[in-house]
């Protein structure tokens, strides 16, 4: 996660009240006082998820819309800052994606959804990272062309439910939400409220991400809670179901240093976008996408019970440093340490023994494949 | 036996010159839910303000000084089996150490319950 803001001057999202009706600890994060845990603690929330439902306040990302005239315009200008099809996205559609810089790194890692409805033809709905607003927002600007208008939504919550059971919570509230494939979203009434409803999130569990007017967002909030399967998670289970889940956490396993082939996302890079390039750095993404990375994020498992965290130096046994831990901590599903990191191309083999360097002791770890834990992800049953 | 504390949240038993360490219950809950101990060899030599031990949550690893100096005459090891204790007893079955005192006056710069609990409430 980001470091804390040391401004001092924290913003709160519209849940804040209730984060703290709820018991949460609240830490700074990303210039926002966000919950961390709440009173049944890091273990239990993210038990819970994986169980039956955990519900996530993630206020604090960045919503945005491009406008343009049609699908095709605002696309293809997108299309030169990202190195994902956006062009043949279809309505409804959600893909994530990543801002680029000349280079070929990565500026910030985001989701991009075609709105479902002919109405809003020529919109792409945004969610960046928190930490990246200021970043993202004046490069969409500078980088798009005069017919397409960046809107930054700021009057806007955003809830994430997750986890077995969470598509079947929402659709008691929203009832087309359980109409979603992976992947989807739609506008949509929850209570008679109007949201953005997305079937996806950051757990690999099954579960959506609603997009809600600010002032509704704490009668939502606790329309899902008064459910008993849902209970609120804060950011610290949220950072260890992505990790299990092999998911990129943008400022530690993703910066700007960083390409999508070294970091492992080249499924965000479509047959297109990879064989025409047109995107930032274009020439090392592809040269990285023929000739292969120099560096590699990779899934590491390690033998003990020690975890390794962030920064640790990742050795050949007995040899020299071969990479870095960008995330590492414990997995709760598994009873384990787990952690991603970069190693030399040479050694991202699964199967690969490595040691991890922690406290001045070598651990020895194996490069393994991710998802730690496998995907649950929605799939919708073939029609006959 | 006397229980004294330290502002690292550290509880401190002695019983003639052996002092038992552990963690106290607002460090515990401070931590979140405890996933790895590491302790010391017993034989080894602590100074005052050594790194005893380490424990880690799901979150971050946190490092145990020594409260007091001394030789580590024994380790719990069953906390490295079941790390969870320390959140479920952390001031009885989850002690970390036993040191055998090495200069008693230590002690001195420790406070008794009452001062620790006054001093919590002021965190």
């Amino acid at each position: 996660m980001a470091g804390p803001d040391v401004s001092g001057d924290l913003k709160r999202t519209p849940l804040y009240d209730l984060h703290i009706e709820l018991g949460a600890r609240m830490v700074p994060f990303a210039g926002y006082e966000m919950p961390v845990q709440y009173p049944s603690g890091i273990m239990n929330e993210h038990l819970h998820t994986r169980a039956a439902a955990g519900l996530f306040d993630v206020s604090h990302m960045g919503q945005a819309i491009l406008h343009g005239p049609d699908h095709e315009t605002t696309a293809r200008a997108l299309e030169a800052l990202v190195p994902s099809n956006m062009m043949e996205l279809g309505r409804g559609k959600q893909r994530y994606t990543v801002l680029l810089n000349g280079e070929g790194g990565i500026v910030d890692d985001l989701m991009v959804t075609r709105p479902l409805s002919q109405d809003r033809d020529g919109q792409l709905l945004l969610v960046v990272n928190a930490a990246r607003k200021d970043v993202d927002y004046p490069l969409l600007k500078a980088g798009l062309p005069e017919n397409i208008r960046l809107e930054i939504l700021e009057d806007r919550a955003l809830i994430a439910v997750q986890g077995p059971e969470a598509v079947a919570v929402v659709a008691a509230h929203a009832p087309a939400a359980a109409d979603l494939g992976f992947m989807s979203g739609d506008f949509m009434e929850f209570d008679g409220i109007a949201c953005h409803i997305a079937r996806a999130g950051y757990t690999g569990e099954d579960g959506v991400e609603m997009s809600v007017p600010a002032g509704t967002a704490e009668a939502i909030a606790r329309a899902l809670l008064a459910d008993e399967r849902v209970k609120p998670v804060g950011l610290g289970a949220r950072d260890s179901l992505r990790l299990e889940a092999g998911l990129c956490l943008y400022g530690h396993d993703l910066d700007e240093t960083t390409s999508p082939v070294e970091g492992a996302i080249t499924f965000a890079m479509q047959k297109r976008r990879r064989e025409e390039g047109g995107f930032p750095g274009a020439d090392r993404i592809q040269a990285e996408l023929r000739d292969g990375p120099g560096r590699l994020r990779v899934g590491l498992k390690l033998e003990g019970r020690a975890p390794a965290r962030e920064g640790a130096e990742i050795r050949l046994p007995g040899g020299p440093v071969v990479g870095t831990v960008t995330s590492g901590g414990f997995a709760p599903t598994l009873g384990a340490p787990i952690a991603m990191g970069y190693v030399a191309a040479e050694h991202s083999a699964v199967g690969t023994k490595l040691d991890l360097v922690v406290r001045g002791k070598d651990l020895p770890a194996e490069v393994v494949d991710m998802p730690f834990v496998p995907n649950r992800y929605y799939r919708k049953p073939k029609t006959a | 036996m006397t229980t004294y504390y330290s502002k690292d949240h550290e509880w401190i038993s002695v019983d003639g010159d052996t002092a038992t360490i552990g963690i106290t219950g607002y460090a515990q809950e401070q931590l979140g839910d405890v996933v790895y101990v590491e302790l010391p060899e017993v034989g080894k030599a602590l100074s005052k303000g050594d790194e005893a031990a380490v424990v880690e949550s799901v979150k971050a690893a946190s490092e145990v000084y020594a409260a007091v100096g001394g030789e580590v005459v024994e380790a719990n090891d069953a906390l490295v089996d079941e790390p969870a204790k320390v959140n479920d007893d952390p001031e009885g079955a989850a002690w970390f150490i036993k040191v055998k005192l090495a200069d008693a006056g230590e002690l001195e710069d420790l406070m008794d319950a009452a001062a620790y609990k006054a001093y919590v409430d002021t965190l």
